[in-house]
């Protein structure tokens, strides 16, 4: 972590992730799960989406149920767009 | 070049749709009812003197020199107050009229000081009015009962009154007044501040600011509407006294605010004598604020930075290079970080204060020259929610009317704005609404100024706890469905009656009645039913919204909430009602719909969409990135994390208009080649390798858009000072990174902008120049613009109603922060306050204070002007307080114009769930006696002045 009490990047990502899934849990369940990923597909950059595959997969955060029902839906990011 | 030269008819138009034929001087005149004779001869080129009209103010009739005869009727009544009337017969010019003339003009000559510089210079009507009415000699001579010599017969004259030169920008010298009362009907009627009277009657009878104290500390707030009435010397702009009159002039807008006032720049050669509001100005209506009228001296200020210049190391000082050489390191450096970190590695920040066809080039170079779509602006910081909000409800991304609407509305609900301070001019015209009778409604933690002011009286306060405008928005939601308030028919034939139906269920649920939200908000629920009740039912009903709206963890959230509302109540689609984002900075609006966004290209069109993609692919010549690129905080998070490295930034201050300053810093720090390009040495340029110095709106062609999506043109008034207009530095940059632009002229971007984006498809620098300024959408269908959106449907078919759940903040009060500090704005200053801090119109506000109230000071120990440490979880800071009841127990407030105070050390990382727009409205925050700055304060100055070091280059030879 490189600046003192902030967040870091990591944890950006999962708070991000449940701040938009808390915004959709009013809905019905699937249109919710639908939202936040078409929310993450909207406006996250793929390094961003990668990163997030990676602590979701990990299991070592804890990510609000729809965000994990969301996930089959976000886009992967293709491996090159880092080239 | 020549003067811009308004026609001033007198009196006011009249709105009335019947016509009256009458003759004046045997020409035949049809005007509408209600048109004073004066200004129907004025409209057929016959001019009535006069001196106390002008048709800013209603008539007031004391000067007598507008007589005319009627035949058949007796006397000689004054033509600014007779209205016209059918078949009647108007005589001008007779000559008991020129006897009657010549008569009132010698009384005033003679109490006129003959050697009146003013007259001379044309900047005063008396000498000019006793000429036209043929005044040749004075019976009375000068030494009879005055106003102007400060001795009479020896003795001290009583009626002789020193000049006020208390104002910064206007000296008042009562030798010269005439008593006419035109400022005291400007302040009054235009301005609405309510600070000028006449005192006394008769030939004692003087113009009085407040309690007659000097300008500066009466309420006059400055906005110049009485100098500009003034006939005589009187009041008069200092800058004209200093420099004289001007010689030419030119139309253009103000920089400042997204109201976007249209002015007059009086020049004398290459320098502005004084702006003037413009008449013809569509969102002003020849009304001003200090910020455009007065506070442009910035533009000159020997602050501003001239050259380019470069440096390795943030900490080295800096060297002065020519512009060709910034050009070739700039890209050098962002080929090398692109090359050993990826096409990702960089990425450009526009300004929502550089024209349009500015930000359009910046989204361009990242585009089309990175490779990438890393790019975003500070509107970030401010109205994204409102983008985001109101096209998932509306489809489209702005404003639903234009500033004209508010003169047809019966209600007006404010909600997190304070338009007096933040939105002056518009402020003004919603005064004059209000003061004709609408009702108002204010939400916001503060006792804004609005809430009671002269003749005017808000029917209901809200005090919400800062953060739960969305609880208070579907309270006034569920009332309204409860109570049968909605309007069904609107509703079932304009939006998806599914969705409303979701949604009516969704409010009703009891946990968002107001009885159940009060616990959150702290408004009892009664209040809240009735302001619903009004809203609802008081006739044409429109909200104004600003900052406290978007600002929060559920900023989007409570826009949809507030269009929900508006579709609810059927107040959407025509004159007077609607949702009215009140944006910060001049060019926000214009900002977002140039494509600045990560995520959208030009007129908010996703870069996903292949179609719109390959609009730019064909005409780029270049493959576009289909992925969202990084918004600011996430650049900021990918630095620290060591995948981005360089950085374009025209004309922002992130590191002091950003949340969590520190955060800034660290992220600004991690990076190797930060390019600043602004008219001074801002904060986050301390953290730059390159600065490019700015050019100011005076020196640029181009356009800015306002909150009513108004295009306005701005105007080329001397040449950039640094050389090149803004717009021309990212070409130079553009082409150093290798690629082929050549824009001749700003004119040439906007035919760009418009050949590719439908909403702007039928906007040009020719139509602008024929009819003023155009709201888009302007198109085929629309060739003039669109004043009131959503007309005949929505723009996305249906309006959609959404589910507005409230969602407490993260950002909580405890036993260590147990207030709640939120931020705002105040008049005399704008923003970061770079411009205006080097004004004058730092006499008004020197230092940002912390308000805090009176019982919370008592517990704290804290007097009036004590230093206090403002500390939150986040960091600390130190200013001085300011004991008030305008804000509730338990909140506190500030602004953030001063860089010393950094009141943004002290705001979290909280963010809008959608937009990632910073949570600036609430923090929970200690405050405590304190003794100085704290020392996050004094090392930031150190670093700030070491960093500022330059070292000028040798004169060239
Ligand atoms: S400057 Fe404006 S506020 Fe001040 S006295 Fe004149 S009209 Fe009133
Ligand atoms: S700052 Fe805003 S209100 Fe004031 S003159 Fe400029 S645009 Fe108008
Ligand atoms: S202008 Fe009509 S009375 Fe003064």
């Amino acid at each position: 972590m490189s600046h003192d009490e902030g967040q870091t990047t990591d944890e950006r990502l999962v708070y991000m992730a449940n701040q938009i899934a808390t915004f959709f849990e009013s809905q019905s369940p699937q249109a919710a799960a639908h939202g936040v990923a078409d929310h993450i597909n909207n406006f996250w950059e793929p390094r961003m989406r990668k990163r997030f595959f990676e602590l979701a997969e990990s299991g070592l955060f804890k990510l609000k149920p729809i965000v994990m029902e969301a996930l089959p839906e976000i886009r992967r990011p293709k491996e090159t767009t880092e080239a | 070049m020549c003067m811009v030269n308004e026609i001033d008819y007198g009196t006011p138009a009249s709105k009335s749709d019947r016509m009256v034929t009458l003759t004046i001087d045997g020409k035949v005149v049809t005007v509408p009812e209600g048109t004073s004779i004066m200004r129907a001869a004025r409209e057929a080129g016959i001019e009535v003197p006069k001196l106390c009209a002008n048709d800013m103010m209603k008539a007031y009739g004391s000067c007598r020199l507008c007589l005319i005869e009627i035949e058949g009727r007796n006397g000689t009544p004054a033509s600014c107050t007779t209205p016209v009337a059918e078949g009647i017969k108007v005589a001008t010019q007779t000559d008991r009229l020129g006897s009657i003339r010549r008569g009132v003009m010698e009384l005033y000559m003679s109490d006129h000081p003959a050697d009146c510089p003013a007259c001379a210079e044309g900047d005063c009507d008396m000498v000019e009015m006793a000429a036209k009415v043929g005044l040749t000699e004075n019976r009375y001579g000068p030494n009879g009962e005055n106003h102007v010599a400060p001795l009479l017969h020896g003795d001290t004259n009583p009626h002789f009154r020193e000049q006020d030169l208390s104002n910064p920008y206007f000296a008042y010298d009562p030798a010269k007044c005439i008593v006419c009362s035109l400022c005291v009907r400007a302040c009054g009627e235009v301005q609405g501040t309510f600070a000028l009277t006449v005192e006394g009657r008769g030939f004692e009878s003087r113009i009085a600011a407040s309690m007659d104290d000097p300008f500066l500390e009466s309420e006059c707030v400055s906005c110049g509407a009485c100098v500009q009435a003034c006939p005589t010397g009187a009041l008069r702009e200092k800058t004209v006294i200093e420099k004289g009159m001007p010689e030419w002039s030119a139309v253009t807008t103000c920089a400042y605010c997204g109201v976007g006032c249209t002015f007059k720049a009086e020049m004398r050669g290459e320098e502005v004598v004084r702006m003037v509001p413009y008449k013809e100005g569509q969102a002003n209506r020849g009304h001003s604020c200090v910020k455009g009228r007065f506070a442009w001296g910035y533009a000159t200020h020997k602050d501003r930075i001239l050259n380019p210049m470069i440096r390795e190391k943030i900490t080295d000082p800096w060297q002065e290079v020519s512009w060709d050489e910034a050009f070739a390191y700039i890209a050098k450096e962002f080929r090398r970080l692109q090359y050993q970190y990826g096409k990702g590695s960089v990425g450009g920040i526009t300004s929502s204060r550089c024209t349009n066809e500015e930000t359009y080039l910046v989204q361009k170079l990242v585009r089309q020259g990175f490779g990438n779509n890393n790019v975003d602006t500070c509107a970030r910081v401010c109205h994204s929610p409102t983008g985001y909000g109101l096209r998932m409800t509306y489809g489209t991304s702005a404003g639903t009317q234009d500033f004209d609407s508010v003169e047809h509305t019966d209600v007006v609900l404010v909600i997190g704005a304070n338009p007096t301070d933040a939105h002056p001019v518009f402020g003004s015209r919603m005064k004059k609404r209000l003061r004709e009778g609408a009702r108002l409604i204010v939400i916001d933690p503060r006792r804004i100024d609005l809430v009671r002011t002269p003749h005017v009286q808000a029917d209901y306060h809200l005090p919400l706890r800062p953060g739960t405008n969305v609880a208070m928005l579907t309270a006034l939601a569920h009332v309204i469905v409860e109570e049968g308030l909605v309007d069904e028919q609107f509703v079932r034939e304009r939006c998806d009656w599914d969705a409303f139906q979701d949604w009516a269920e969704f409010v009703l649920q009891p946990e968002h009645s107001p009885e159940a939200v009060e616990k959150y908000t702290g408004v009892p629920a009664e209040q809240v039913r009735a302001a619903a009740r009004l809203y609802a039912t008081g006739g044409n009903a429109a909200i104004y919204y600003g900052l406290g709206v978007t600002e929060h963890s559920q900023g989007s959230t409570a826009v949809m909430a507030i269009a929900n509302l508006a579709m609810a109540t059927g107040n959407i689609g025509r004159p007077g009602v609607g949702v009215n984002p009140l944006r910060g900075q001049n060019n926000v609006q214009g900002s977002c719909d140039m494509g600045s966004f990560p995520h959208e290209l030009p007129g908010y069109r996703h870069i996903a969409d292949d179609a719109t993609r390959a609009v730019y692919e064909s005409l780029w010549g270049v493959k576009l990135d289909n992925e969202p690129g990084l918004r600011i905080p996430n650049m900021l998070d990918a630095a620290v994390d060591g995948s981005f490295k360089g950085l374009y930034v025209q004309g922002e201050d992130i590191l002091q208009s950003d949340p969590n300053t520190k955060h800034v810093a660290a992220g600004l720090a991690a990076m190797e080649c930060v390019v600043v390009h602004d008219l001074f040495l801002n904060e986050t340029a301390n953290y730059a390798h390159v600065f490019l110095p700015g050019s100011t709106f005076l020196e640029k062609d181009g356009t800015f858009t306002n909150a009513e999506r108004r295009i306005n043109r701005v105007r080329k008034v001397m040449e950039p000072k640094n050389k090149y207009a803004d717009w021309e530095v990212t070409q130079k940059m553009a082409q150093a990174l290798g690629l082929d632009w050549n824009y001749q002229h700003p004119s040439e971007i906007m035919d760009e902008i418009a050949k590719t984006t439908p909403t702007f498809a039928g906007v040009s620098f020719d139509l602008l120049d024929r009819v003023g300024s155009v709201q888009w959408p302007c198109n085929e269908k629309a060739p003039l613009g669109t004043p009131v959106m959503h007309m005949d449907g929505f723009v996305r078919g249906k309006g959609r109603f959404i589910r507005t759940a409230y969602v407490p903040t993260d950002e909580k009060v405890g036993p260590r922060f147990p207030l709640l500090l939120t931020t705002g704005r105040i008049l005399s200053q704008y923003n970061v306050g770079a411009q205006t801090r080097r004004t004058a119109n730092m006499t008004w506000h020197e230092e940002d204070r912390l308000e805090i109230h009176p019982n919370d000071a008592e517990d704290r120990g804290i007097r009036d002007g004590d230093y206090v440490k403002l500390a939150s979880r986040s960091g600390e800071t130190s200013l001085r307080a300011r004991i008030t009841d305008r804000v509730a127990p338990g909140v506190v407030y500030t602004t953030f114009h001063h860089p010393d105070t950094q009141a943004n050390v002290v705001t979290t990382e909280y963010s809008d769930w959608a937009t990632n727009c910073p949570e600036y409205k609430v923090t929970a925050v200690q405050v405590s006696p304190s003794n100085g700055p704290t020392e996050w304060q004094r090392d930031y100055n150190d670093q700030a002045k070491r960093s500022r070091r330059i070292v000028h280059a040798e004169p060239a030879e």
